[in-house]
């Protein structure tokens, strides 16, 4: 066993430098369904987000309060969720997108909603009185100051964004039960490991392993250069 | 400029302010004095239309303001305030200074010709791309108070604008403060905590607390006759000595406290239950009875305690009566002032406030 370990370090780090196009092609497609549902979540995401923090409205604790609690929201309900909706005889079966990437897109983009949703509420109010009063007082219109004060928290809403990346690109459930990891289709880093390791291939396995840390690393990396400028 | 009728603001049960009436002149520096919470940071947030009150009503630049958010924002434009926490927005001290300009769509050639200008203004040339947040606390508050100046406010709310920072910078802040008043007519509403500072810049006071505005003048009115015994502590009067009124001779009234008679000026009748209010510097320490002093007050007494003001040190006496002092540390070596020793306190009739005591 250990010795399969080894093997599989090495054949995966060939997998790696000699850019096997299986790896690379896995790779893009995860990277591409998770960014796309990171970018469509923040540009819906982020203005909910202050929409909710600017406005007071009944029930706007619980409404907060729900969205905390859906962080944690399990990715398999979040895909049984979808599944119901999107299958042949769910209400938006005729769409066609169980088993596509735009499905699996849809099903990252729900699942990290609420982390973007909640922690742009929490980025923005961060932001103390003092500032939203200066803000107000310089004469800003309704819109100024929401955006000025939306600037101000970048940094924590950016990490709020790649928190729901990280979130998006290393769940498994969802993006087994709607993309069905259909090789050269819907396979992606997270599903092609657990095929590959259920069927005893432990090379790729980790060679898809080692990218996905990579990438978290890259995103880190990106999140503390951003911070520090 | 600036007219105000029975304002109130009330957050649920409390009652922060209430019943506020007063005005200010286009071109005036007025400073509202008071202790901390007693509601002045509310009182400028209303007039800065940044809240709204609960009761009362206001009028600025000539127009009466109303609940509208896009009348209201009109009226803003027009005004600037500068709060006691330096406030500098994550972005260069160009972008900071500029923000309201911003706000306002000028152009960008425009703002940064603006930004320069203030940046020279305030001892911070060549500034423009540091990081706002990397300034001090009194640079960031200059950078503050630029980018109220380049706006041209016709009001500049001032809310205890130099309670944090060290004397240089504070002076800094009050002379261009004053220069934006004398230069460009800006009417100024200055809250502080601060008397001398209320003293230094505004040439009228109003003195609020617990919420109530409660006498406003010049600052030599409130410094010398407060309105009761509450604002003349507040003001730092040392010596508050009850007593009634046993004479009264031509505006003047003979006022029994204890074994003691105090002489002062003022026509309340006999048997009136005062109070003489007066300022430790008005009172003059000799070590034997002056012959030739115009004082109508004379009294023997013996140093109790020295405690040092400052430059200064207050005496403390017991003239049959308790009578606090303030002198200069040369005069009390001079004289050779210590506990135990005996000394003539002399004190002008003109010096010295009485209230009836009901208003005390």
């Amino acid at each position: 066993m250990v010795n399969e370990i080894m093997d599989g370090f090495v054949q995966a780090f060939w997998l790696i430098v000699t850019l096997d196009p299986e790896v690379v092609e896995i790779t893009l497609r995860s990277l591409e369904i998770s960014l796309a549902a990171t970018i469509i979540g923040a540009s819906v995401c982020l203005p909910l987000g202050g929409f909710i923090h600017f406005h007071e409205f009944r029930g706007k604790r619980i409404l907060v309060n729900v969205i905390q609690t859906l962080y944690a929201l399990p990715t398999v309900i979040a895909g049984l969720f979808l599944f119901l909706f999107i299958s042949r005889a769910g209400p938006f079966g005729f769409l066609g997108m169980l088993f596509t990437p735009v499905g699996m897109v849809l099903a990252q983009f729900i699942l990290i909603t609420p982390i973007l949703i909640g922690l742009t509420i929490s980025a923005l109010s961060t932001i103390d009185r003092e500032a939203r009063m200066t803000v107000k007082s310089l004469g800003a219109s309704g819109t100024q100051s929401v955006l000025t004060i939306m600037q101000e928290a970048r940094f924590a809403i950016l990490a709020a964004v790649i928190l729901g990346f990280g979130r998006a690109i290393s769940e498994v459930g969802a993006a087994m039960m709607i993309g069905g990891n259909i090789r050269g289709a819907t396979r992606v880093l997270t599903t092609a490991i657990t095929l590959e390791t259920s069927i005893g291939d432990f090379s790729l396995s980790i060679a898809l392993g080692i990218i996905l840390l990579l990438v978290a690393v890259v995103v880190n990396l990106i999140l503390n250069v951003a911070q520090q400028r | 400029m600036i007219e105000t009728e029975k304002l109130g603001k009330r957050y649920e049960d409390q009652e922060i302010i209430s019943d506020v009436t007063f005005r200010v002149e286009k071109g005036e520096i007025f400073g509202l004095i008071g202790p901390s919470g007693a509601g002045k940071s509310t009182l400028l947030r209303i007039l800065d239309l940044l809240e709204e009150e609960s009761e009362g009503s206001l009028t600025l630049m000539g127009e009466p303001v109303s609940h509208s958010p896009l009348e209201r924002l009109k009226l803003r434009l027009r005004m600037a305030m500068l709060l006691q926490k330096p406030v500098v927005f994550n972005t260069t001290v160009e972008g900071n200074i500029g923000l309201g300009l911003k706000f306002r769509k000028v152009a960008r050639a425009e703002i940064a010709r603006k930004v320069k200008e203030a940046l020279t203004e305030i001892d911070l040339t060549g500034y423009e791309a540091r990081k706002a947040i990397t300034l001090s606390g009194g640079e960031a508050q200059r950078v503050a108070l630029a980018r109220a100046m380049v706006t041209e406010p016709e009001i500049l709310y001032l809310d205890e604008p130099t309670a944090n920072l060290d004397p240089p910078s504070t002076e800094k802040i009050e002379q261009l403060v004053v220069q934006m008043n004398r230069e460009h007519g800006t009417t100024v509403i200055l809250s502080t905590h601060d008397l001398l500072q209320g003293q230094r810049m505004a040439s009228r006071i109003g003195v609020i607390m617990r919420g109530k505005l409660l006498q406003t003048g010049t600052t030599r009115g409130i410094f010398h006759r407060p309105d009761n015994t509450q604002i003349a502590r507040f003001v730092g009067m040392e010596n508050i000595i009850e007593g009634e009124v046993m004479a009264t001779d031509r505006g003047e009234v003979t006022i029994a406290a204890g074994d003691v008679q105090i002489h002062a000026l003022s026509s309340y009748p006999v048997g009136t239950k005062a109070t003489a209010l007066f300022r430790g510097e008005d009172v003059t320490i000799d070590l034997s009875p002056r012959s030739s002093t115009s004082a109508r007050n004379l009294l023997h007494g013996i140093v109790q305690e020295l405690v040092p003001v400052g430059p200064f040190e207050h005496v403390i006496m017991d003239c049959g009566v308790p009578i606090t002092a303030l002198i200069t540390i040369r005069s009390v070596e001079d004289l050779e002032l210590q506990p135990g020793k005996e000394v003539w306190v002399s004190l002008k009739a003109t010096a010295i406030h009485v209230l009836p005591r009901d208003r005390s």
